[in-house]
């Protein structure tokens, strides 16, 4: 078998392995992430947080899907003055 | 050598339903066209909707479909003989689950890939869809409770099969730990996956485990559900990644191994050591308290010939991932295909692989004593005669397939009623969090178990109502093919048919069966008189909703005939191939 057919035949096996899964995983990484945002999150959401000073070097890091989950769990607008993201 | 007839002629069969049959249905009846957009594209969001390989989603399909039902269905049904479960499997699967599972397909193509549940109420009203919540539910309590037994059964009567049974908990957990901690490579991990697993089979053929009785202060039947139940119970709840992906994987690769092992051995056997039937072609002489075939047959044999819970895979999931829609013909229709070949080789090896008429009438010696087992021990038979392995190992190897299938369908049954019973909460007002569900599952599939006595034999009682439930999913489902057929005024024939005859025969059946439920005195047997008795409401109101519906859809003006193949997304209509 050539190694092109067998990268092939590996992919079709890798979608095979996750196909049936890929929804359920997606979500489980997406409340994974949800809970993580609100981690990093808890000091400016009124929290008391003891390790705000780490999580605070991480906000760069969720800015990105800042809107997003905003709006998945339910606040049309950001809900954060200092992040206005809409 | 008779049988290797009958499996070629059954092969054929196939062969010409697929070829001929379903490339009818795509072209005329669905008219399957390479322009539409399916859902895969045009909802993409790599988690639901993904444009998949069609080969790989067949695959998909496939094992999500089989589960133990095809081999117990078919195994307990050649107590008529092996003439009527071969015609049945072989008709049923070429005119009956193959348009069923293609036009299920089909249907949720051109909704959007929405589900049966949601078809139904799209194209018969809202109550329609009440009863497919029924209906649904219904059918994964026969399944869970049902199962239990047959794998108890199994363990019992196949000590050599613990080890490998349990053993694949562990190495599907190791599988999934390699696959996604460690990002090892699938194709290696799956080729140490299934040595280890063969490995394992090895060692339960050589260190059967019998249980003392009592154990824990329990038999060793009731033993192997309750932990069985507590299997479910804690499997359904762990992450999907640890244990049901890597075991749902894993049994797909054995499936297929298995399938090769059986057809490959029947052939041989029968060409060079002559390995005949021994069960009768038609059997006249059935033990006392067998019911008449008609209408039996036809729920007994549900998975293999036509089932209900396929059109509910085929527009769950599959839909949702089809690239483009001819690859409909292959993925639906093939994939019925191939659980038709499962059936087959359940009867084969029930009829064929038991080594003397003796046997085979001591073991089919009343009505539901066949089932897995026989197909265990027959297809050990056939296996060792064919391929030279050891009685006992093929024996180990069967008995293992045929737990590990009915126990990822159990487990994954206690993880969807979970979510039905949820569903159900909210529309009263409920929540229902996840412990609570399964916990609740649990109890309501246990009761059903033990209902008939601590040895858990309320399980396989129900048996038949799975037939006649499942059944019942499948007319509701042929029903919204019909309606849509007719509203394009196009051949609605090819469900039409199929769907009197799977219900009028669902319908008896469960009539027949309430006449043996209820013996009027001490002996009646309430819980599955209620059950049959909601079967029964549930059939009348899909008869009579399905009869208003359709004739609604008769007066109603054609459908115009592209308004489907209408591009959502740039509200055209694509005038030639898109590919």
């Amino acid at each position: 078998m050539s190694s092109s057919r067998w990268a092939a035949f590996l992919r079709g096996l890798n979608e095979f392995y996750a196909g049936p899964y890929r929804a359920t995983l997606a979500r489980a990484q997406r409340d994974e992430d949800d809970h993580f945002m609100l981690v990093v999150l808890a000091e400016s959401l009124g929290v008391p947080d003891p390790a705000a000073y780490h999580t605070v070097e991480l906000l760069p890091a969720v800015y990105e899907d800042f809107h997003a989950w905003h709006t998945r769990i339910g606040m049309d607008r950001s809900p954060l003055d200092h992040i206005s993201c809409c | 050598m008779d049988s290797v007839f009958l499996l070629l002629i059954g092969l054929a069969i196939f062969a010409g339903g697929y070829l001929i049959y379903s490339r009818y249905l795509g072209r005329r009846v669905f008219q399957l066209s390479a322009a539409f957009r399916t859902p895969a594209h045009e909802k993409k969001d790599g988690v639901d909707y993904v444009p998949t390989n069609k080969f790989v989603l067949w695959g998909h399909h496939f094992t999500s479909v089989a589960g133990a039902a095809p081999i117990v269905g078919p195994a307990v049904a050649v107590i008529w003989g092996w003439l009527p479960a071969f015609l049945w499997v072989t008709i049923g699967t070429v005119f009956f689950a193959g348009m069923h599972d293609l036009g299920a397909l089909w249907a949720s193509e051109r909704n959007k890939g929405r589900s049966i549940g949601a078809l139904a109420s799209r194209y018969i009203g809202r109550r329609g869809s009440y009863v497919f919540l029924l209906v649904i539910a219904l059918l994964l309590l026969m399944v869970i409770a049902a199962f239990a037994v047959v794998i108890k059964n199994l363990l019992i009567g196949n000590p050599s099969a613990v080890i490998p049974a349990w053993g694949a908990i562990p190495v599907a957990a190791l599988i999934g730990v390699a696959v996604y901690r460690f990002r090892w490579n699938l194709g290696a991990v799956t080729i140490v996956g299934v040595v280890a697993l063969y490995a394992l089979i090895f060692i339960g053929d050589n260190v059967p485990v019998v249980l003392p009785d009592p154990i824990l202060g329990m038999s060793p039947a009731t033993f192997w559900i309750v932990a069985l139940f507590l299997y479910a119970g804690i499997a359904s709840l762990l992450p999907v990644w640890l244990l049901l992906q890597p075991r749902d994987y894993i049994n797909g690769v054995q499936l297929f191994i298995g399938l090769a092992l059986l057809f490959v051995g029947t052939l041989i056997a029968g060409i060079f050591f002559d390995n005949g039937f021994v069960a009768p072609m038609i059997n006249t002489a059935v033990p006392d308290g067998t019911p008449a075939i008609w209408p039996l047959l036809f729920v007994t044999i549900a998975c293999g010939a036509i089932s209900g819970f396929h059109g509910a895979v085929a527009s769950g999931t599959t839909s949702k991932q089809l690239d483009k829609e001819p690859d409909a013909r292959f993925v639906g229709y093939f994939g019925a295909v191939g659980e038709g070949m499962l059936a087959l080789g359940a009867i084969l090896a029930t009829t064929a692989g038991i080594q003397s008429v003796e046997r085979w009438n001591e073991i089919y010696s009343a009505f539901n004593e066949g089932g897995v087992n026989a197909f265990v021990e027959g297809g050990g038979n056939i296996i060792e005669m064919g391929l030279g392995l050891p009685a006992s190992l093929s024996v180990t190897v069967l008995a293992t397939m045929a737990v590990l299938f009915a126990a990822t369908t159990m487990d994954t049954g206690v993880r969807l009623l979970r979510f039905v019973f949820q569903e159900a909460g909210e529309i009263v007002g409920l929540k229902i969090n996840t412990i609570v569900g399964t916990v609740l599952v649990l109890v309501v599939c246990m009761a059903l178990v033990f209902s008939q006595g601590i040895d858990g034999s309320g399980g396989l009682t129900i048996w038949p109502l799975f037939g006649t439930t499942n059944q019942l999913l499948a007319s509701l489902t042929l029903i919204i093919v019909s309606i849509m057929l007719i509203r394009k005024r196009r051949n609605f024939l090819v469900a039409l048919i199929p769907l009197t005859l799977v219900f009028v025969a669902a319908f008896w059946a469960a009539i027949v069966q309430l006449g043996t439920f209820w013996n009027g005195g001490v002996d009646t047997n309430w819980l599955l008189l209620i059950i049959d008795i909601l079967i029964i409401i549930a059939a009348v109101w899909v008869a009579a909703e399905g009869i208003v519906a359709m004739v609604r859809s008769g007066k109603e003006p054609e459908e115009e005939h592209d308004s489907d193949l209408m591009d959502h997304v740039t509200g055209t209509i694509p005038t030639a191939d898109r590919r």
